[in-house]
């Protein structure tokens, strides 16, 4: 009696699922559907909705082809030098025990967890026109706030812990035999680091890199509060399209937005493909903390 | 090249990996170092090729004291446990790694890494990458890159630890045989008696940090210099010497602890002269000897051995009452500070 | 025991032999961070404390800022719950069902954390607006969305939603399908099997997940910026206010709101910590 009673419970379970996982895939679409997608598609109808030609327009502008540029330089100082100093971090804590390591790690994170208006306000109190650094500043004649050096500051702020925790795990999953293997063999620490260490963590670094260039090209809020955001000057393609939109230019604005999503697409398609190389997924982009 | 190991402690924490270990290798030979894990074994093993630096003692690799030296400059080949091949590069790429390091001409590489693909059996399989490798292949890999660039000594790290019991086997024998023909001193450590009785030409017993005993296969199997060297080394009954296998039969042993090889138990079915009784509780037929476990009067449980031709004469069944004796017994003098 | 000592040796190793070789990247890493992180908290700290213990709590408890840090909590909060919810239901249906375009609906998750706030802002605030797609579609009803406290919440719940997904999909993925099969084996229904069996190892991860998506969606300020009127006591949140507060000059303003939610970042982090050491006690 007993094993015939589970037993078509059993069997009503899985019909209910059979039911249920249709309607918990369509939920579940639908939400994403919503919140996802329509604002996606709706970046890239509104930027062409009036036709190609408008849009080469806009992207066109001096304002705009400035803002690109910045946006360019800005990245290509800040994901450098955050690529450097997140490979020397990551060795620091995959290949040494000491006390605090945990620590040092959460303090890695803690921009993720710091917002970034914050971060900015952190950048002008130190180096604007009332902060610490500001009459050795002005006596050197070197502007930070309101200029490049503090845009380029406040990405590599918000940008910082990327190549870190992406490198960490691989790292540690690597593990020392490899190395110890080459120096028996003979190399020096600095053939052991590119002709077997580097190698080895490409994957998870060019990942860490990625996500490092994303967030650089398409910061806002810490760059927003640094910047003073003069159009032609000191204004980013993300600041651009809250510009244009202000200044009811939305075909400027949708125009920027449209590249910048674009920029959002080719980052998760690589991410995808380097995913599928590192064989392991990954719970990260933005989440302090592992 | 003779390795000399001279008064050598290390300590993790507080952990002792290694206390005041003293320890000499003569050229040519093929030493194996046997011990439980956490007997310090590989530790040792990472202090001669420098991959540990030692709190005190000296190494001398040729008489050359290398205590200090970086590993890169040791000239030492080392195995490793799970082969610690690179990964992203292929058989060929890894065995002339050593050599490329070293800035050999490509010439004179590409000819070294030929000969030591045919050394180790893989001529074949140059192109390939260490995941299309089987275990077994992957090590001769590592072994072949140890070799390539002609290392002083050899240092194998549990080399066949993470391989199945056959090809194990297979390895170990292909050792022996490629250690005569290459005559590299070399030190193997295992946790594997049996690996370590075939392969070596001695062995060196290990145990909390320290080195038990020292001598070839047969006088650590027949002459154990210690109470852990008898019951690391084969199977060992441990009785105390009030046992009634030793008292119903007149023998008085001086030392509390008696060590008696299974197949040092005598067996018969009718007492003849033999006072000391079991009654069978287990049979086990191990293949090649069967193993019969016995309790005794007093509530000791010992394993005896037998050939099969010895069991089939005996007739031994479940519960039958046999009359036992020991053939051979050994025991140790106490520590001094007991006496 | 072998593999414990293994790890353990090179490790101790290295921290100990190499004092040269070590010390290039270790002072690389600590002066970096001092730049970057030490100093410029140091400068939001000692700006609060010049400010004075009166006058900080003062503005910190004025009534524009107690309106925005409701607004700001509030409206975070209720989205993480949103997307705990919702975000609990996608991780499940990617990890459990199969269905045709899984691995592209897999990607997309992660959109709200490859494109940039501004743009997400500025589609927000065109979708939900009156006449926008969605928005004309609650207008008739008298539901204004965008530049309301109900547009903060729509791009908040947008820039939280991977979070929860994220967190809890590995934890699913290594979950036995048998320990379900095992529940229906002895009699427990589909809901049983949910509650009892199923959601009790998952919540450490939904909980964690839902509070990086509160902790992220407090700090938010791109996406809220443009879809908010950025009006006080109606849909003003503390980053916003601490930007206008900078604008005005008003440097003593702006630090003490800084700061406070620095120190509410910092109370977070150490919950989201708690949450995952909780969440991986029974990790073997």
């Amino acid at each position: 009696m007993l094993p015939n009673i589970s037993r078509s419970q059993v069997k009503d379970s899985h019909r209910f699922s059979a039911f249920g996982q249709l309607l918990l895939i369509g939920i579940a679409l639908a939400y994403l559907f919503v919140i996802l997608l329509i604002p996606a598609a709706a970046v890239f109808y509104h930027a062409f909705h009036k036709g190609i030609g408008e849009f080469l327009v806009a992207i066109s502008t001096r304002e705009f082809i400035h803002a690109v540029q910045l946006t360019l330089i800005i990245a290509a100082i800040a994901v450098p030098v955050n690529t450097f100093f997140g490979l020397c971090a990551a060795w620091v804590i995959a290949r040494n025990q000491f006390r605090g390591r945990t620590l040092l790690m959460s303090i890695i994170d803690l921009p993720f967890a710091i917002s970034p208006v914050v971060a900015g306000l952190m950048i002008v109190l130190l180096y604007g026109r009332s902060g610490w650094f500001a009459s050795w500043l002005n006596s050197i004649n070197f502007k930070i706030v309101f200029a490049l050096p503090g845009m380029v500051l406040a990405t590599a702020f918000v940008t910082l812990p990327f190549v870190a925790r992406e490198v960490i795990p691989v790292l540690e999953e690597m593990g020392t035999e490899q190395e110890e293997a080459a120096r028996t063999l003979g190399a020096s620490d600095w053939e052991v680091f590119w002709r077997v260490t580097l190698p080895n963590i490409r994957w998870g670094l060019l990942y860490g890199v990625l996500l490092t260039n994303a967030r650089a090209m398409g910061e806002f809020g810490a760059v927003s509060v640094v910047s003073g955001n003069i159009a032609g000057l000191t204004q980013t393609l993300p600041l651009f399209v809250e510009q244009a939109y202000k200044n009811y230019q939305s075909q400027a604005a949708f125009a920027a937005a449209a590249l910048l999503a674009l920029l959002a697409v080719v980052t998760l398609i690589l991410k995808e493909i380097l995913e599928r190389r590192t064989k392991y997924r990954k719970v990260d982009s933005g989440l302090p903390i592992n | 090249m003779s390795i000399v190991v001279d008064n050598i402690s290390k300590q993790f924490g507080s952990f002792k990996a290694l206390d005041r270990v003293s320890l000499e290798v003569r050229e040519g030979t093929l030493v194996a170092l046997l011990g439980p894990s956490g007997s310090g074994k590989s530790t040792l093993l990472r202090v001669i090729a420098g991959l540990e630096s030692p709190d005190v003692g000296t190494i001398l690799i040729d008489g050359r004291n290398t205590t200090h030296l970086n590993v890169r400059k040791r000239n030492v080949g080392f195995v490793f446990q799970h082969y610690a091949l690179f990964k992203h590069l292929t058989v060929r790429q890894n065995v002339a790694f050593g050599l490329e390091i070293r800035k050999h001409p490509r010439r004179q590489v590409k000819d070294r890494v030929e000969e030591l693909l045919d050394l180790v059996h893989l001529r074949g399989l140059g192109d390939r990458y260490p995941s299309q490798l089987s275990g077994g292949q992957r090590q001769r890999v590592a072994l072949a890159r140890s070799l390539a660039t002609r290392p002083q000594v050899l240092l194998l790290d549990e080399p066949f630890g993470a391989l199945d019991s056959k090809v194990r086997k297979e390895l170990r024998a292909w050792l022996r045989h490629l250690h005569e023909e290459v005559r590299v001193t070399s030190i193997i450590v295992t946790h594997d008696q049996e690996e370590a009785m075939e392969v070596a030409d001695e062995i060196v017993v290990m145990n909390q940090g320290r080195i038990e005993q020292v001598g070839t296969p047969t006088q650590i199997y027949d002459h154990p210099a210690t109470p852990f060297v008898m019951s690391f080394i084969g199977p060992v009954n441990v009785l105390p010497n009030t046992a009634r296998l030793f008292h119903d039969n007149g023998l008085e042993p001086l030392n509390e602890e008696v060590f008696v090889r299974p197949h040092d138990i005598h067996v018969q079915t009718s007492a003849n002269g033999v006072k000391a009784t079991a009654i069978v509780q287990r049979i086990i037929h191990l293949g090649g000897e069967i193993q019969v476990a016995l309790a005794l009067t007093d509530g000791q449980t010992i394993l005896a051995n037998f050939s099969r031709e010895q069991f089939d004469k005996l007739k031994l069944t479940y519960g039958q009452q046999v009359f036992v004796k020991p053939k051979a017994a050994k025991s140790f003098p106490l520590p001094k500070s007991l006496l | 025991m072998i593999d414990q000592l293994r790890v353990q040796q090179p490790l101790t190793k290295a921290s100990r032999k190499g004092i040269n070789s070590v010390s290039l990247p270790w002072s690389i890493t600590i002066s970096y961070l001092a730049l970057m992180l030490f100093l410029p908290a140091a400068a939001l700290i000692a700006k609060s404390v010049t400010v004075g213990p009166v006058d900080f709590w003062r503005i910190a408890t004025s009534q524009v800022a107690l309106s925005a840090y409701n607004v700001t909590f509030l409206t975070a909060l209720l989205a993480a719950s949103v997307n705990g919810l919702m975000g609990t239901l996608i991780a499940w249906v990617l990890v459990r069902y199969k269905f045709p375009g899984r691995k592209l609906v897999d990607a997309v998750v992660d959109l709200p954390f490859a494109l940039p706030t501004s743009v997400a802002g500025l589609v927000l605030a065109t979708v939900y607006s009156e006449e926008g797609w969605i928005g004309q579609l609650f207008a008739p009803l008298g539901i204004k969305i965008a530049f309301t406290r109900l547009g903060v919440l729509v791009a908040m719940i947008f820039i939280s939603l991977p979070f929860v997904v994220r967190t809890l999909q590995p934890v699913l993925q290594e979950m036995e399908k048998e320990i379900e099969e095992a529940a229906w084996s002895l009699g427990a229904s589909q809901f049983q099997t949910f509650r009892r069996v199923l959601l009790p190892p998952l919540l450490p991860s939904i909980f964690t997940g839902l509070a990086l998506g509160f902790s992220r969606a407090v700090g938010e300020y791109g996406s809220v910026v443009i879809v908010s009127s950025n009006i006080p006591f109606k849909d003003l949140i503390a980053p916003v206010l601490i930007y206008q507060r900078l604008e005005e000059f008003d440097y003593a303003g702006a630090t003490v709101i800084g700061t406070v939610l620095l120190f509410t970042s910092l109370i977070l982090l150490l919950l989201i910590n708690s949450l995952q050491r909780w969440g991986s006690r029974y990790a073997a």
